[in-house]
């Protein structure tokens, strides 16, 4: 009767040793709209792409801004997204309160994955239906996670999350060891070329894509629309082949082993 | 290092400058009993801190504001700890010198003082404080506010410690005593130019 009797609720093992309802929680990440993230010494961008439902409403938003050096992307249940977000902003609040000091981005994203990984534990609980990017700067530098629905969580240089990313994130394996000296519109050039990937020949425009930065002496904030529409037209890569700026040469025919499935450390 | 038991001055050999973190000097005026407390409190938020073992660390600013929200927190539950602090540290080349009162007062200078401090040192150190300060200078400023205050505080008693915070680390000295002169003509008769005022 049942096609799986392992996925009836969180706690319950399968004799392979999954967590079927953790694993589906995964899956929402996957389906949810596109989400990037990439990172120089100084910078940190957070890109996304805006999918409406419908062609009479709106589209949901992406990104939130948690504090000043910090914001996050998701992708996934935005409902969850959200209350994670107001999470976020509340420790960071309370943190400036008691220390008049920012939240250092490290302890921030481990009690956000210890939330998370409550509800893999709980049977009256259900996981997060989300992934998120979370970008900061503090003392140590500046950040990028993924924090992912089992609880897990990782540092990156640069990733992608969410439906069709993996051409995004082949792209940006490709050109990732630039990326630590990169200037704040180098990173947003990227940014915009990986996000194009996970279009699928649609094409770029402003009005599909938000991008956010945080920085060295720049507060998290939303890059408005008019800028990103020019740095577009300046690329010309709203066209369907635009070649890939000049810096692409350098790294772009190493074939890298972060390449192969399966390499991506954010499967569990 | 006279040490308060309500308004007595009742332990004559009681350490009021503790090392609190890497980053941190905190000494204190008041209750020995409630500085004790603080000094609780500040175990358990530094230990804490070390556990995350991820290399952010609280520096002397994030000591006082904390102090800050206990000693105001306190004040609002009518059981103020009976304290005023100072806080001093160095970290990432960043100097910090701060104070705290009772009830949550607080403030941020570059010479603080608790107590009779206020009245009899602070105006010797904004005379004489100066940015380029060297440590022997400074020393030699402080025990000049401590001379003074040995002088005029009839409780207080002829035993101090100094301590000194840089990027390297603290260092707090040894209990010694200032060299006295009692002999000045105005301690002879210290009502003179008073009279009848009690």
């Amino acid at each position: 009767m049942f096609r799986n009797q392992y996925d009836t609720d969180v706690t319950t093992w399968s004799p392979a040793g999954r967590l079927f309802q953790v694993e589906y929680a995964m899956e929402a990440v996957k389906q949810g709209s596109a989400a990037i993230g990439l990172r120089s010494a100084t910078h940190i961008v957070l890109a996304t792409v805006n999918k409406a439902t419908s062609e009479l409403s709106s589209h949901q938003k992406k990104i939130f801004k948690v504090d000043d050096h910090i914001g996050v992307a998701i992708a996934g249940l935005t409902a969850d997204g959200r209350v994670l977000s107001r999470y976020l902003r509340n420790e960071c609040i309370n943190h400036s309160f008691v220390y008049e000091s920012p939240l250092p981005i490290s302890r921030l994203v481990i009690q956000l994955a210890d939330k998370a990984q409550v509800c893999t534990q709980r049977s009256w609980k259900r996981p997060y239906g989300v992934g998120l990017l979370v970008a900061g700067l503090d003392e140590t530098g500046a950040h990028l996670y993924y924090n992912c629905p089992s609880g897990s969580y990782f540092e990156f240089q640069s990733i992608a999350i969410g439906s069709r990313s993996q051409a995004a994130k082949t792209y940006l394996e490709r050109r990732f060891e630039g990326f630590e000296k990169y200037s704040r519109e180098e990173l947003i050039k990227d940014g915009l070329f990986a996000i194009k990937e996970t279009l699928q020949g649609e094409k770029l425009t402003s009005a599909i894509c938000t991008v956010a930065i945080v920085g060295v002496g720049e507060p998290f904030h939303v890059i408005d629309q008019q800028t990103i529409e020019r740095v577009i037209e300046s690329l010309d890569i709203g066209d369907e082949d635009a070649p890939p700026p000049a810096v692409a040469e350098s790294a772009a025919d190493e074939p890298t082993a972060s390449q192969e499935p399966g390499t991506a450390p954010m499967d569990i | 290092m006279a040490g308060s038991y309500g308004s007595t001055l009742r332990y004559k050999n009681v350490e009021r400058i503790k090392s609190i973190g890497k980053h941190t000097l905190l000494g204190a005026s008041g209750e020995v009993s409630d500085f004790q407390e603080i000094l609780r409190y500040l175990d358990e938020l530094i230990i804490y801190d070390d556990m995350w073992d991820d290399g952010n660390s609280l520096g002397p600013k994030e000591v006082h504001n904390y102090l800050t929200r206990v000693m105001y927190n306190r004040r609002n539950k009518f059981d103020p700890l009976f304290n005023s602090l100072v806080v001093g540290g160095v970290k990432n080349g960043q100097k910090y010198l701060g104070m705290v009162g009772m009830i949550g007062t607080h403030y941020e200078d570059n010479h603080v003082a608790t107590g009779f401090g206020n009245h009899l040192a602070r105006p010797l150190m904004r005379a004489e404080w100066h940015e380029d300060m060297s440590f022997e200078e400074a020393v030699k400023l402080l025990e000049k506010c401590l001379l003074v205050l040995l002088y005029r505080d009839r409780s207080a008693i002829n035993k101090f410690q100094i301590a000194k915070i840089t990027e390297v680390g603290v260092t707090i000295s040894e209990p010694y005593a200032l060299k006295t002169f009692w002999g000045f003509l105005a301690f002879q008769n210290p009502t003179k130019g008073a009279e009848g005022s009690w």
